[in-house]
């Protein structure tokens, strides 16, 4: 990414490549190896390589964004999958050819951008280049003869490119005085701020992700989330971020509000169509407490966290007494969905149980229905037939030895399922209000009613508005480095030669022969316009001068309609 | 919130009557430029074009005794194709009836958003609808500032092609959105792609041509045969081709750019994250990238030209996949295509 300024067509291309050094040593090696690296060619193709790279990462399933998908397709792939990873195919964005790749780029891109900014800085203060001999040369070329001085006609040039933002310098030479301007050194500034801004964008990214943190929180209504690392379900720090440093903001999860189509003959039936979470928010401890919605789309934004609302589900409040007739487990359950008709899953592991510990697989369906493959399963989101189902393990649910365990898996691995006389688990089938005993003498479970959960998702990104500043820097630059067109325009007065024509009336100063010549240094579609642009403005403001001329040379123009009353 | 069924099936009547006139724009505009090319060909025949003009004149303007003695200017854009003043009535009747099928089209997706009170691209069908119609809306922006009559044939085809698969395929009832969608960011970030989108579709079918047109210049330098495709003809050379696919490119980018970059705040504030590497973020962002990589070729030495096109022409392929491939068949967080 080293140079996106054109050039003029007239000057050659130096040769791109230059010859392998021979026999210079390490230092010519590094110098060689350096000019290679920051060369045009060298960063197209790592542009090219880096579009291509980018595209297995949308093929594959991502550890980055979902771990679940990844697992499934180790089971479905079991001997291509382990290949698969140690080619960093589930995390291609991080892996050592991805960011080979675009380190090389930036380093490219720095290694090229530096130079050239200290190149642009010392054209800025160079005066605009000397006026060539034959402006007739050039690719747009203009001459008239006027009847001004040539100290007037480049007084009025001097004044017109000023307008036209050119930078000028005066020079004289064999055919008259002339002026020199420079104009549209934006387009390079513009080109030189989009590739600095690319590094910025890259570094806030880098800053964002090292001090940044990402947690995910299931809060049942009713209940309410304190923001510390114990509460969340998950927690996922920058690799700088340490341990307790999150703001200590806290609410209650007052009410949640959802709401799917319903309208049977169309096939979006089912389809969500609005979440909203009703909080009560605390900003600091012994705060005032303020209510806050927060909405897909419309995070809650808490001393320098946000909080998104990214799911919700059921948590069917459940009660578990064990085999004497005591409550042993009593709270509401959080069911994770599995479809987009809220079949869900959940466990109740139940420890502290004297008839023996209990473990609770179930299926929650909201509308109970039967699938297509005549397994029970959702038919629609809400809640209206709402049925839970059970299977019971007992043994050890291996809470005991201190490992931290998922709370929506049970480890079976020490425990029994409990099954009929003929080998067929037992199932249990609870609607709201429901009680089952439990087979051997182990309690019961009731089914005492039915809520709901919110998945909130924390977020803390340091770097996130650098981010945004970047890439508008960056856009900013690009649009300037296509559009501003960058050009060189001359103007010369001489003294018109003898007999060049003689078609207008000369009042004074003698003759002059004005010539402009503007040459394009960018893509530039324009210049025909500009030239033409810039010579009439000249004649204009020489006019302006000597107001009364227009009237000598044409008496009549403007009389009728004067004289009308 | 409740859908209108009747405005909804009124949407539906004026997606396929835009259709029909589409159609008829399509062949007028292909007969203008198979007859138009007949023409031009046995002119240049006769005739070769100069490099440049020179205009000798002496004329008498402005109060100082003005006298123009001469003016050299560089060659600027194709020379009119109908110079001589040939009427071209099948290209005017092609105009008229893009415009009114423009018409149909745009109250199509007026109606569709007005049956469900919302923009109308919250799903493919409706992205598909709405992004033809500003394919077409921006031709005639392009053909507002200057005569590009013979790129209507390459317009209007794929226009209809895509409304074709919109109907048969991708169609979906008219429905509210879903709540992941309900951000006045839909309305930004997707209306940027649309007009970005919309001039990637023209700068690919001017590159085409351009390779088209290049070839024919080639085989005409070397004194072979053309072969077939006369229309061709009728279209600038392969330069301003050139040109001209630069120009709607070099528009574009910086477009995609701001599309990827509003599409980055959107997640931001629906996601929790301004990038996720989600598959529609990723083409997204190789669109972004190959482009680049086309602007890039163009200013190094050895890779303007033909090299450049193929990069514009891999350009649009993944623009593309973007929209054919990704929302259906990539699973992620822009699976919004509706179907089922």
């Amino acid at each position: 990414m080293t140079t996106t300024q054109e050039r003029p067509a007239a000057v050659p291309d130096p040769p791109e490549l230059d010859p392998a050094p021979v026999g210079l040593g390490l230092l010519g090696w590094v110098r060689w190896t350096w000019r290679q690296l920051t060369s045009m060619r060298t960063a197209l193709l790592l542009l090219m390589l880096l579009a291509v790279l980018a595209v297995p990462g949308s093929l594959f399933p991502q550890r980055n964004i979902d771990q679940v998908a990844v697992a499934t397709y180790y089971e479905q792939h079991p001997d291509l999958a382990p290949w698969l990873d140690r080619l960093s195919l589930f995390d291609v964005y991080s892996s050592p050819w991805f960011s080979a790749v675009y380190l090389l780029l930036f380093i490219s891109l720095v290694g090229c951008v530096l130079p050239r900014t200290r190149v642009h800085l010392a054209n800025l203060r160079q005066p605009p280049p000397r006026t060539p001999a034959r402006l007739s040369r050039l690719p747009e070329h203009r001459s008239v003869v006027v009847g001004a001085s040539p100290e007037r006609v480049l007084d009025a040039a001097r004044a017109v490119l000023r307008e036209r933002r050119y930078r000028t310098a005066e020079h004289a030479g064999a055919g008259g005085r002339s002026l020199g301007g420079q104009r549209g050194e934006l387009r390079e500034t513009g080109n030189l701020l989009f590739h600095l801004a690319l590094v910025g964008v890259l570094v806030a990214v880098a800053v964002g992700a090292l001090w940044g943190y990402r947690a995910q929180v299931v809060v049942p209504v009713g209940t309410s989330y304190v923001n510390q690392t114990t509460n969340l379900d998950t927690w996922d720090p920058g690799a700088l971020v340490t341990g307790d440093s999150l703001p200590p903001f806290s609410f209650v999860l007052d009410a949640l509000h959802v709401s799917f189509d319903d309208d049977e003959t169309s096939n979006q039936y089912g389809a969500p169509r609005s979440f909203s979470a009703d909080t009560t928010l605390t900003e600091a401890p012994g705060g005032a407490a303020v209510e806050r919605t927060i909405r897909v789309n419309e995070p809650l934004r808490a001393a320098g966290a946000s909080v998104y609302l990214a799911g919700n589900g059921y948590a069917p409040v459940l009660t578990v007494r064990d085999g004497n007739g005591d409550v042993v487990f009593d709270q509401p359950t959080p069911f994770l969905v599995q479809d987009a008709n809220y079949s869900s899953t959940g466990v109740v592991k139940v420890p502290d149980s004297p008839t023996g510990q209990v473990g609770l697989q179930g299926i929650f369906l909201p509308t109970a229905a039967l699938g297509t493959d005549g397994m029970p399963a959702s038919s629609f989101p809400d809640a209206r037939d709402p049925v839970l189902y059970l299977t019971v393990w007992t043994g050890d649910l291996g809470l005991d030895d201190g490992v931290p365990q998922n709370v929506y898996e049970l480890d079976t691995s020490e425990m029994t399922l409990i099954t009929t006389g003929d080998g067929i688990p037992v199932r249990l089938r609870l609607e709201p209000g429901q009680t089952a005993e439990l087979p051997d003498g182990l309690g019961s479970v009731t089914f005492d009613s039915l809520d709901r959960y919110a998945g909130f998702t924390v977020r803390h990104d340091p770097a996130r508005g650098a981010a945004l500043v970047f890439s508008l820097l960056a856009i900013a630059g690009l649009t300037a480095s296509l559009f501003v067109p960058r050009r060189r325009l001359w103007l010369r007065a001489g003294a018109a030669p003898a007999g060049a024509s003689d078609g207008g009336s000369v009042s004074e100063g003698g003759r002059t022969l004005v010539e402009v010549g503007a040459l394009a240094r960018s893509e530039d579609h324009g210049l025909a316009g500009e030239a033409d642009a810039v010579l009439a403005a000249v004649l204009a403001r020489l006019d302006e001068q000597h107001p009364q001329q227009p009237a000598q040379q044409h008496p009549q123009k403007h009389r009728p309609e004067e004289s009308a009353p | 919130m409740s859908v209108d069924t009747t405005l909804a099936s009124t949407s539906n009547s004026l997606v396929y009557s835009a259709m029909a006139v589409y159609a008829v724009a399509l062949g007028a505009s292909a007969f203008d430029l198979a007859t138009l090319g007949e023409k031009v060909g046995a002119k240049r025949r006769a005739a070769s074009r100069s490099a440049g003009r020179r205009d000798e004149a002496t004329s008498q303007a402005g109060g100082v005794g003005t006298i123009t003695v001469g003016r050299t200017t560089a060659p600027t854009g194709p020379a009119p194709l109908a110079e001589d003043g040939t009427p071209r009535r099948a290209a005017g009747i092609a105009t008229s009836l893009t415009v009114l099928a423009l018409l149909l089209h745009l109250g199509g997706v007026v109606t569709r958003g007005l049956s469900a009170h919302r923009v109308p691209w919250g799903n493919m069908y409706e992205f598909s609808v709405t992004g033809t119609a500003v394919v077409v809306l921006v031709y005639l922006a392009v053909l507002s500032r200057r005569d590009v009559r013979w790129l209507s044939t390459f317009v209007l085809a794929p226009v209809l092609l895509s409304l074709g698969l919109a109907v048969a395929v991708l169609y979906t009832d008219s429905a509210p959105l879903v709540p992941a969608l309900q951000s006045f960011w839909l309305v930004i970030h997707v209306s940027i792609a649309f007009v970005s989108s919309a001039l990637f579709v023209l700068a690919f079918s001017t590159t085409v041509l351009q390779l088209v047109q290049e070839r024919r210049e080639d085989q005409r330098a070397a004194g072979r045969p053309t072969g077939a495709g006369r229309f061709m003809e009728a279209l600038p050379p392969s330069a301003d081709l050139e040109r001209l696919s630069y120009r709607l490119i070099a528009v574009s980018f910086p477009l995609w750019a701001f599309t990827l970059v509003a599409g980055a705040i959107w997640a931001e504030v629906a996601w929790g994250r301004y990038w996720n590497w989600d598959p529609k973020e990723v083409w997204t962002f190789i669109i972004w990238v190959v482009y680049a990589a086309y602007l890039h070729a163009r200013a190094t030495g050895g890779w303007g030209g033909r090299r450049a096109a193929y990069l514009s022409i891999a350009g649009f392929a993944c623009l593309m996949v973007n929209y054919g491939v990704v929302n259906v068949f990539f699973p992620g967080n822009h699976s919004y295509s509706g179907l089922s």
